[in-house]
């Protein structure tokens, strides 16, 4: 019997698989699916304070071993998430919650964290300094280290819950950013956010995209991700969530002998509705091969041999 | 939804670029004419959204344009080949609230979903005429497949090769007694379909690039009077008075 059991700052998990935020919306379309109390949590669609409608059309378009999307962080509001959202997840999902936090200021940011610390489902904010889909007027907060430490501290002043920065691969250096979000205060780090990308359509040599570029994800960005979890687990002692092109329970095994703690598993959904599900199915045997009766013994494996 | 596996019958190729594709497999989760299914390919990361021109029990059958690699791979695969689908995804058309004098209205590709569609009005006793546009005489195909049933039919072809010269929207005004459509086809006969002063009300078939096709990554929202609307889910079939262009 393998224990697949993970510890997040303190936050206990069945097993270290989660669907990663924007594809799993808050779930409901899963839950047709599959019960999603097999999962060890799920990080809900990225939320900001207002309404937001999201970028104009076509907002996805199909890349080797991967996808660009567009979406723009379309949402219904943090508001109407408490409102409506919230119960209803808690009818389909019954672990931790991962909220998955926007924000265009550090007001935002503070004041949607605030509104989340009152809600017992969620057990972790991550959040997300790094969408590359949305324009503020400038770079985001995620891209420079005093900014990321700046909506770190402004988010654990007004939480008591664990906070997961959600950082950005569009850097020069991410362990830079990832210890300023650490020295900030951070219970832990999630990454990465998309890649930034194009595609030109042949026929109308214009940007596929209306938003002209998009976010790559998918087994193409694999091991892109996979080598800044290795470079920020040797950076930070706080945890990390590996997120970026996981699509088997071998894929995550890898994510966690280069230093997840747990990891996130984003377009493998929406190709395959199921995949979370099957990967959880599969973790026992490939802890098996690899020798360990304890998931979590897996965790940066790689890095002292 | 289901997930599940189908196999290739038969590909035959109907116009220079259009096939007619069956695959054997379980089609329990198709639940009305519109709905689409999303089908994996080798080599492509995304699933290929195709509409459903007719299921049976244990048989699907697709109409599919070549409009890229992922739909010539789909073509090109040999009879016996195992196919992942995801089947009776989205919402699909209403008949029910057709009136009594509906047209269904295909162009181009367009016109799959309105041959299940029409057989199922068949069955259910339902009145309606059939109106297709192509862009020529040799672009047309499945002409045969709706004459046999029996049904009034109407054609026309941009530069006159066949049926009527001009669109499906000048099929439509021949036929003034028609106060509601079915429509399916490119956006351009959509929207002028869509503003005939002679209709009462309609349904619409939308397409648009998908990431999951089941309601999840918000990839293909548009705009409606009724909020912003997920094609591949609350869609692809909207209401006439909910559409903004």
């Amino acid at each position: 019997m393998v224990n697949l059991e993970i510890s997040l700052a303190g936050v206990a998990l069945k097993n270290p698989i989660i669907p990663a935020s924007g594809t799993f919306g808050y779930g409901r379309e899963y839950a047709e699916a599959y019960d999603l109390d097999v999962l060890g949590s799920f990080s809900w669609k990225g939320t900001t304070a207002a309404p937001r409608l999201g970028n104009p059309q076509p907002r996805i378009a199909e890349t080797p071993c991967g996808m660009l999307n567009a979406v723009g962080l379309q949402n219904p509001g943090m508001d109407a998430v408490i409102e409506t959202e919230v119960p209803h997840i808690a009818e389909i999902f019954h672990g931790p919650v991962i909220a998955n936090v926007g924000g265009f200021s550090l007001a935002e940011y503070a004041e949607n964290c605030r509104k989340l610390d009152a809600v017992e489902q969620v057990a972790i904010l991550e959040v997300n300094i790094s969408c590359p889909n949305v324009h503020a007027g400038g770079k985001n907060f995620g891209c420079d280290p005093k900014s990321a430490a700046e909506v770190t501290r402004a988010v654990k002043a007004v939480t008591n819950k664990p906070v997961f920065m959600k950082l950005t691969p569009n850097v020069t250096d991410i362990t830079e950013i990832a210890r300023a979000c650490e020295e900030a205060g951070a219970d832990g780090l999630c990454l990465i956010n998309t890649l930034l990308g194009m595609r030109i359509d042949l026929r109308t040599r214009r940007p596929l995209l209306a938003n002209r570029t998009g976010g790559l994800s998918g087994p193409a960005v694999f091991p892109v991700a996979l080598r800044m979890v290795w470079d920020v687990y040797e950076a930070v002692k706080i945890p990390i969530i590996g997120c970026g092109g996981v699509s088997s329970a071998e894929d995550a095994a890898e994510m966690m002998l280069a230093g997840a703690a747990a990891v996130e598993v984003g377009a493998a959904n929406l190709k395959d509705p199921y995949a979370c599900k099957t990967i959880i199915e599969r973790l026992p045997a490939v802890c098996a091969q690899l020798g360990v009766d304890t998931i979590s013994e897996l965790t940066g494996g790689a890095h002292h041999g | 939804m289901k997930k599940s596996f189908f196999t290739l019958e038969h590909a035959r190729q109907l116009t220079e670029d259009t096939y007619e594709v069956v695959l054997s497999g379980d089609t329990s989760a198709i639940t009305a004419p519109g709905q689409f299914v999303n089908i994996e390919l080798p080599g492509k990361f995304l699933r290929r959204p195709i509409s459903i021109c007719n299921w049976t029990q244990d048989a699907l059958m697709l109409l599919v344009k070549v409009v890229g690699d992922g739909t010539r791979e789909l073509v090109r695969c040999v009879p016996g080949t195992e196919v992942d689908v995801l089947s009776g995804l989205g919402n699909g058309f209403d008949p029910a609230l057709a009136g009594r004098h509906p047209i269904l209205a295909g162009g181009g590709i367009g016109i799959a979903p309105l041959y299940g569609l029409a057989r199922r009005m068949l069955e259910a006793g339902l009145p309606f005429t059939v109106a297709l546009g192509f862009r020529t005489g040799k672009d047309a195909f499945y002409l045969e497949e709706f004459a046999a049933l029996g049904c009034r039919l109407l054609i026309a072809t941009e530069d006159g090769s066949l049926g009527t010269r001009g669109f499906v929207t000048d099929c439509i005004r021949n036929v003034p007694e028609c106060d509601y459509v079915l429509a399916c086809g490119p956006l351009p006969m959509l929207r002028a379909v869509h503003g005939l002063p002679q209709l009462t009300g309609g349904q619409f078939s939308f397409e648009a690039r998908m990431g999951c096709g089941f309601g999840a990554c918000m990839g293909c929202t548009v705009p409606t009077v009724n909020g912003y609307k997920r094609v591949c889910k609350d869609g692809p079939i909207l209401f006439r008075e909910e559409i903004v262009w």
